[in-house]
């Protein structure tokens, strides 16, 4: 006996309308790949490139109600940045994770489209000049890539370094905002 | 050792959810007819309401249909039920194939028989997970079953 879209429909919507979900989540087809795209009700929490993965980082960080919905301004957004149409994103943002790990998250999202950042210089915004290495780390857990554009963030000699989606998509999101690469 | 023990994590609710919604529809369809879809939604929204209360991830399966037996139940009781009698007759079993014969008599039964004859060879659960969804004894569980089946082979034997 097969559930029909109608009423599979009906049952996200009453499920969500009693706020018993903890995230929603979706897959947005992009030019880099299907995108795992999840959200609180806080707003945007998670970006992954493997779906699996993040829904295994979700259930962690945010708990196990988790249900498939569509994100429409999630997906219209992303749509429009890959376009060429969108150089910041008015998401809302749910950025809840250590304090180190926010601080320098917020000053990558200040990171203006079409240019690029070093790791030691985030550090040195966030006032802690030595800690270059951490700065990486953060980045490498970025919850949410392109959004939060750790793509923008290069080693000081100006290598692409590394990138949790592959260096590929690095430069495919860099070339598509006109940045300079080595 | 740590490899003997069994981890069963909760797998996200919209796995759980994808898992089981047909079955269970298709169980609520057996007790309720037309008024299935309604319990049916009703069913997976008590047990998103659960779900993160959850201590493990085993036996979800009888659990969901636990959930649905009591929406069925509560939805059936404006009705007069027969209530449980246990043992003052001789347990009786069925075959699968031979279920398969008589399921469309279903209908007929009281909704407690007909949830154990339904859960017991529609389903194939164990009597002690029919017994939980009942909220009854394991003796209780078979002998609705049983005193169904009884009366689905006489319905049977009527209509032949």
């Amino acid at each position: 006996m097969q559930v029909t879209p109608e009423l599979d429909a009906r049952f996200r919507t009453a499920a969500l309308g009693e706020g018993l979900v903890d995230v929603r989540y979706d897959l947005v087809d992009s030019p880099v790949g299907p995108l795992f795209v999840a959200a609180t009700d806080r707003g945007l929490c998670r970006i992954s490139y493997s779906p699996e993965h993040g829904e295994e980082l979700v259930v962690r960080d945010f708990g196990v109600r988790l249900l498939r919905s569509p994100l429409d301004d999630v997906r219209r957004e992303l749509d429009e940045y890959f376009e060429g149409r969108r150089r910041d994103f008015d998401l809302a943002l749910d950025l809840r994770v250590a304090s180190f790990h926010a601080d320098v998250l917020r000053e990558l999202a200040a990171v203006p489209y079409g240019l690029t950042t070093t790791y030691g210089a985030l550090a040195r915004q966030v006032g802690r000049p030595s800690a270059a290495r951490a700065v990486g780390t953060v980045m490498n857990r970025n919850p949410i890539p392109i959004v939060l554009p750790c793509h923008r963030v290069v080693g000081a000699n100006g290598a692409l370094t590394g990138y949790a989606g592959g260096l590929d998509i690095k430069r495919h999101l860099l070339r598509l905002e006109g940045a300079a690469l080595v | 050792m740590m490899g003997m023990v069994t981890h069963a994590p909760i797998p996200p609710f919209e796995r759980f959810y994808l898992a089981h919604r047909d079955e269970v529809l298709g169980y609520l369809r057996r007790l309720l007819g037309q008024r299935a879809e309604d319990a049916w939604q009703e069913t997976f929204l008590r047990a998103l309401r659960a779900y993160d209360r959850l201590q493990h991830g085993r036996h979800l399966r009888a659990w969901v249909f636990t959930i649905a037996t009591n929406v069925a139940m509560d939805e059936l009781r404006a009705k007069p039920v027969n209530g449980l009698r246990e043992g003052d007759e001789p347990a009786v079993e069925l075959r699968q194939d031979a279920f398969r014969e008589l399921e469309h008599l279903t209908d007929d039964l009281p909704p407690t028989e007909r949830a154990a004859v339904v859960l017991r060879y529609g389903y194939d659960l164990p009597y002690a997970q029919i017994a939980d969804a009942l909220g009854s004894s394991e003796d209780a569980a078979r002998a609705a079953a049983s005193s169904g089946v009884r009366r689905l082979r006489r319905e049977h034997a009527g209509h032949a």
